[in-house]
């Protein structure tokens, strides 16, 4: 194979990280909010930890996202 | 058509690209510097770093110096700011975190300009080199080892030991626990580093697009970037937070322990 295009192979690959980081935010912002329908008196006191795993979860995906860059740009 | 065109054109370096995505992370010279072979030169990250540490001086100064009763917008802005952080510090580290409270200011207040800076057309994003947010990162790093050491001594060690485990399960544990206290400095600065510089190049991505699909196709992509510029603005936000908040944890686990 050719390393151009194994280059790009390994930077698309590399961006299935990112469907971790939908799946974590997805139930990050799904739980938050099935949550606070339950106990809407306790959602804003909850809300600096939904960001703050928003902010975890999608930080993973994007190593992902890093390694497909370097890949791209650095290599 | 012109869409996938671009598309293959931004993995060539911005090849038939009308913008290149990567461009925006260059770092220039502005004036050359050089201790020996070390080179210090004044560059554009150097610029807004500057211009980033002088607005948040001004801001807490200009904004504080009225000190009226009711605050004017600046002071109102200050205020919130001082606030914002004071709470964040006192609900992750307790009252033991106050001595601390200007270093996590000053981390917060810097990390929030630099990302907010970054979102002005034509400016330097600093946040979006690793070698920036690395030095922050190691630093706090550092600084919460060395607090640790000094506050519990010795006994910091067993910090690495979780409590309540089957013996027979320590060995390994420990090691995992060493290991990801060991790449706190390295989440941590990745963290902030992947997402301003995945968010800005994503924006220019998007605005090659815009330009490639001409006159009538182009507004699509043009009202997808108003989205994203808002998206991206809230993640400015939202990593500095992030930044702030992993850096109160920190002290909290270096000064409680468990």
């Amino acid at each position: 194979m050719e390393p151009a295009a194994a280059k790009l192979i390994g930077a698309g690959i590399a961006c299935i990280a990112l469907a971790g980081a939908g799946v974590g935010i997805g139930t990050i912002f799904g739980n938050y909010l099935a949550g606070a329908l339950r106990n809407p008196a306790a959602a804003p006191a909850q809300f600096p930890n939904l960001l703050l795993g928003f902010a975890l979860a999608e930080a993973t995906g994007l190593f992902g996202l890093v390694v497909a860059l370097i890949l791209l740009f650095v290599i | 058509m012109a869409a996938e065109e671009a598309a293959s054109g931004a993995a060539h370096h911005g090849g038939g690209l009308a913008i290149d995505p990567m461009h925006q992370f260059r770092v220039e010279t502005i004036f050359p510097i050089h201790f020996g072979n070390i080179d210090a030169s004044f560059t554009n990250a150097s610029l807004w770093m500057l211009i980033a540490a002088g607005l948040v001086t001004l801001l807490t100064i200009v904004g504080m110096g009225s000190r009226s009763l009711v605050p004017g917008r600046l002071q109102s802005v200050a205020e919130l700011s001082y606030e914002f952080v004071s709470n964040m510090l006192r609900d992750n580290v307790g009252d033991a975190g106050k001595r601390f409270f200007p270093f996590v200011f000053t981390l917060f207040m810097f990390v929030l300009f630099c990302n907010m800076l970054g979102m002005m057309p034509y400016s330097f994003t600093v946040t979006s080199h690793i070698i920036v947010t690395f030095a922050l990162a190691s630093f706090i790093f550092i600084a919460v080892t060395i607090l640790g050491f000094a506050v519990h001594g010795l006994h910091f060690f067993h910090f690495f030991v979780p409590k309540g485990v089957p013996v027979a399960l320590l060995p390994l544990l420990v090691v995992i626990e060493v290991i990801s206290y060991l790449t706190r400095p390295i989440s941590l600065s990745v963290r902030l580093f992947a997402n301003m510089m995945a968010g800005h190049t994503m924006l220019k991505v998007f605005a090659g697009f815009v330009i490639a699909m001409g006159w009538f196709g182009g507004f699509l992509p043009l009202a997808f970037m108003v989205a994203f510029t808002g998206l991206e603005i809230l993640v400015a936000f939202l990593q500095a937070y992030v930044f702030a908040i992993l850096t109160c944890i920190y002290l909290n686990d270096a000064l409680h322990m468990h």
